[in-house]
């Protein structure tokens, strides 16, 4: 794929015209999918597919395009022409884009990555031989992923990794399960099954009269895996400058306002202890690290090249989103296995689902609890719990009713397959919480 | 488009066994202006095609871009080794299905084409709506734009079909945000929800060229409005709220492999049972819902589905009586329960799963002035902007952009953050008006996520206004 990209990435600069600048992205991937229900094949199959993005610039003025690659060099050389010169006649009548900013400085960057995963029929061999007994439904995903980066100024940036990422849950009856995952880069059998017995055994916990709560404030335990969904929205327009600037972002309080979060909750993008790559759409190189949030204060924004030049600040290489990829919170002190001993009586979440906010600029959001969530009664499992709604503020739950996070962290391995597998990771504790609000 | 392409593929055709080809060409245009600033026209061009075979009781797939002949022979027996090597492993004998051959063209009826307009036109025509949109030193952020796509299929098999499918769809949008201190408020045009079937006509039936400065008053509005208030009251739901409500907990619920237990590690299980259809009271006796791919200007039609099953319109939902599900051609034969033509995938990178197209709720008698008029203390909502519900699609919250007080069959002031929150079957029987045909709007959404791997699907709501009783409404901090 890399060859395939540079191939054509020097065929679109060398029939550039005048002083024009091209930028080019690639988005690749070789993928194996198998989905499986009841511990049985329910689809699979492969995709191969190029996406070759194409930034056409002359001065201010740009025009852009995506392209899906075939892999047959003269064919995609003729389409890719035609969409040039489709965008080259576009650069004619389009206005002067304020806001364009593009790297000038060279950083020529290449990160590849050994192939150590199993054949994918091998694979899901032991998948359902770890699954037997148990009604097991999920998604194993496998392959060889690409990024690229091309520009006319001779910038060459190239990202491949081999990983796997295997998403199930094992399901006792209803909706008890216990979900799972087991995601990296080298395939190892034996790490496999012990997953896969440490969720079965698991699965015995759920076996008790699920408990029905009535709605209130309630201490929580939200393990990892939780933690994580309340990050994600987070990043959905929290600590974008753009989403600051114009006013709609979810943490405004705390850049406007006087909102703070507990004095323990440090959040950053770790590009440099992640998975994703470090250089963006427009050439950027990442920094290693961008702090969001210090001690409950907020930091540093995620800044795309756009909004650098529109609010004149310098980029960290943000997407267009400002949206983190390499997402950590720092750990706290209570050690994980006294996390129940700590919660006492309460809740011990381990997955929310369908966040969303429920009054964004108070950073309120709302969500469920899912797969399994406990009762806990004097620090012990008393059994499951049926789901509930929560409606809470994240100045609430990550602020004056914070008690504490756990002293160890959780890397998690971005399960996304939407247009094509993510690249992306978190590395998050597990949040001890006082009066979480139970609404439905 | 395709020239060749069936040739081909029966020039690599194996010879035993079902085999489909499903070719894909689409080209997209986003033309957005933000600030009265043009960003970066966002054109694509995409293509590919998806190979399916079912070998003994095996099922696999394989998607590429590279539709040579050598391309097509790779694909076949990529989906061939899968199919054969999950034969014994599969959740079904799916060589008992019987795939449709179909044999048709389709395309999207258009009035006035996206080409009859340049786009240097349409550049001018987005940044005018975007300009009318800044009013007041409070408007902080703002943006006017339009979306298009027009797709190309061409679906394929072994045993002679062959259907071709032309498709045209536009999403006009408008946003503004007022804001004062930490406060803002957001209005939009459909709550971003106005997506249809067809060319540039929409835009005049959308309100793109007229509702901005409405949307700007409204949003000025709100920020001088009390919170919603709390309580168990009437809730009038506008088409732009309705349209997602129906999509969360009558839609998703209902579609059958959610039923079958295939997604239950991601998008989710579903409080219906196999044993409720024919019988199970889903709603009061105004719930009339319909699954309806023929018309043709929702944004979800198509004549048919991506493994080939004939498109028709049929009842789920009749009186308040759920009578059939959400299921395609493998997940009837899978359950043996009635379903639709409903086998869909986003795009030629996925295989199809049970999917929603056109789901709505059949028009009432009601006029507008008659279901306010039959509220004594309730709120009217509109513009939905934020949605949750469980993993059985039961308990549910949503919240909408905009709200008015009404007071003994009149509306009277606007509140802001109006949310509610209940669970789907109480809410359907708490149904207790549904507008007319002139309460009807097309609506629909471009970002319905479900399926492993992962999928984006384009689906389309039809809806009028409808009333409810009873309803947990709340408003913000």
């Amino acid at each position: 794929m890399q060859e395939r990209f540079y191939e054509i990435a020097d065929h679109i600069v060398a029939r550039l015209k005048g002083d024009e600048v091209v930028i080019l992205t690639f988005d690749g991937e070789e993928s194996d999918f198998v989905r499986f229900n009841h511990n049985a094949v329910r689809q699979a199959g492969s995709v191969t597919q190029a996406d070759l993005g194409i930034d056409l610039i002359r001065g201010q003025r740009h025009a852009e395009a995506r392209l899906a690659l075939t892999g047959e060099r003269q064919g995609d050389r003729t389409r890719a022409d035609a969409l040039v010169a489709e965008l080259r006649a576009r650069l004619d009548f389009v206005p002067e884009d304020p806001h364009l900013l593009y790297a000038t400085e060279v950083q020529s960057t290449e990160k590849i990555g050994a192939n150590e995963l199993a054949p994918a029929d091998q694979a899901l061999g032991a998948i359902l031989a770890g699954g037997e007994g148990y009604d097991s439904v999920g998604i194993h995903a496998q392959g060889p992923i690409y990024r690229g980066f091309a520009n006319s100024l001779g910038q060459r940036n190239w990202l491949s990794t081999h990983t796997f990422n295997l998403d199930w849950c094992f399901y006792l009856r209803d909706d008890k399960a216990v979900k799972s995952d087991y995601a990296g880069f080298r395939w190892d059998e034996a790490a496999l099954s012990e997953k896969m017995k440490s969720a079965g055994a698991q699965l015995g916990l759920l076996d008790k009269e699920p408990t029905t709560i009535k709605p209130g404030k309630y201490r929580v335990y939200l393990a990892p895996k939780a933690v994580q969904e309340v990050v994600s929205i987070l990043g959905w327009g929290g600590f974008g400058l753009k989403d600051h600037k114009a006013k709609i972002s979810s943490l405004i309080r705390m850049t406007e306002g006087d909102g703070k979060l507990h004095a323990a909750i440090t959040m950053r993008e770790n590009t440099g202890e992640g998975v994703s790559a470090n250089f963006d759409r427009m050439g950027f190189v990442k920094p290693d690290q961008v702090v969001l949030i210090e001690k409950g204060c907020f930091k540093e924004h995620m800044v795309s090249p756009r909004s650098a030049k529109e609010y004149g600040v310098p980029t960290n290489g943000a997407d267009t989103y400002e949206s983190p990829f390499s997402f950590e919170m720092d750990a706290g002190e209570i050690p994980t296995a006294e996390a129940l001993q700590q919660l006492e009586t309460g809740l011990y979440i381990n997955n929310l689902w369908y966040l969303n906010y429920s009054d964004r600029p108070a950073c309120r959001m709302t969500g469920m609890t899912r797969f399994a969530t406990f009762w806990v009664e004097k620090g012990e499992l008393v059994g499951p719990l049926n789901v509930m709604r929560f409606d809470e503020s994240i100045y609430r739950m990550f602020g004056s009713n914070l008690i504490g996070l756990t002293a160890e962290r959780v890397m998690i391995l971005a399960n996304d397959t939407y247009g094509q597998r993510e690249v992306a990771s978190y590395r998050l504790p597990g949040a001890l919480i006082n009066d979480f609000e139970l609404t439905l | 488009m395709f020239e060749g392409l069936k040739q081909r593929f029966h020039d690599v055709l194996p010879a035993s066994g079902f085999c489909s080809l499903r070719a894909e060409h689409e080209r997209t245009e986003m033309i957005r202006v933000r600030q009265n600033v043009l960003q970066p026209i966002q054109t694509s061009e995409d293509e590919g095609a998806m190979v399916t075979r079912i070998v003994g009781a095996g099922l696999g797939y394989a998607a590429a871009s590279d539709l040579s002949t050598e391309g097509l022979r790779r694909g076949v027996e990529r989906a061939g080794y899968w199919a054969e090597a999950t034969a014994r492993k599969s959740v079904f004998d799916f060589s008992r299905v019987a795939m449709p051959h179909p044999r048709g063209e389709y395309e999207t009826p258009v009035a006035k084409a996206w080409d009859s307009m340049s786009l240097a036109e349409k550049i001018a025509m987005a940044t005018r709506e975007c300009e009318r949109l800044k009013t007041d030193d409070r408007i902080a952020d703002f943006e006017a734009g339009i979306w298009y796509a027009r797709t190309t299929t061409l679906y394929l098999t072994n045993a002679g079909g062959e259907a071709r499918r032309v498709t045209h769809r536009v999403y006009p949008f408008l946003r503004v945000t007022a804001s004062e201190g930490t406060a803002s408020q957001t209005r939009s045009l459909g709550a971003l929800g106005i997506c249809r079937q067809g060319g540039l006509e929409i835009l005049d039936g959308a309100g793109f060229m007229t509702d901005g400065p409405q949307l700007t008053e409204e949003a000025l509005a709100l920020l001088k409005a009390p919170n919603c208030p709390s309580g168990k009251m009437d809730l009038l739901l506008e088409a732009d709220q309705m349209h997602l409500q129906i999509h969360e907990s009558i839609g998703h619920p209902l579609e059958l492999d959610r039923i079958l237990g295939d997604e239950r590690n991601y998008a989710g299980t579903s409080f219906v049972k196999p044993e409720y259809f024919g019988s199970f009271r889903y709603g009061s006796e105004h719930l009339n819902i319909v699954f309806d791919p023929t018309d043709t200007q929702a944004f979800a039609s198509y004549d048919f589905d991506d493994d080939g099953a004939k498109a028709e319109k049929l009842y789920l939902i009749e009186k308040g009586i759920l009578k059939r599900a959400l299921g395609s051609t493998i997940s009837q034969a899978r359950s043996g329960i009635p379903g639709v033509a409903n086998s869909r995938a986003d795009t030629w990178r996925r295989p199809p799963i049970d999917r929603m197209a056109n789901v709505n709720l059949e028009p009432g008698n009601a006029s507008m002035e008659e279901l306010i008029g039959a509220v004594e203390r309730g709120v009217y909502m509109r513009a939905n902007n934020s949605w949750s519900i469980d993993d059985s699609r039961n308990k549910f919250q949503f919240g909408c952009e905009y709200g008015r007080l009404i007071e003994n069959g009149k509306l009277v002031g606007v509140v802001k953050n109006p949310n509610y929150r209940g669970v789907s079957q109480t809410f359907w029987n708490n149904l207790k008006m549904v507008g007319d045909a002139s309460t009807v709007q097309r609506m629909g959404a471009i970002n319905c996520g479900k399926g492993e791997p992962n999928q984006v699907m384009r689906v389309g709501h039809v809806t009028p206004t409808a009333l409810f009783t009873e309803v947990d409404v709340f408003g913000g901090e």
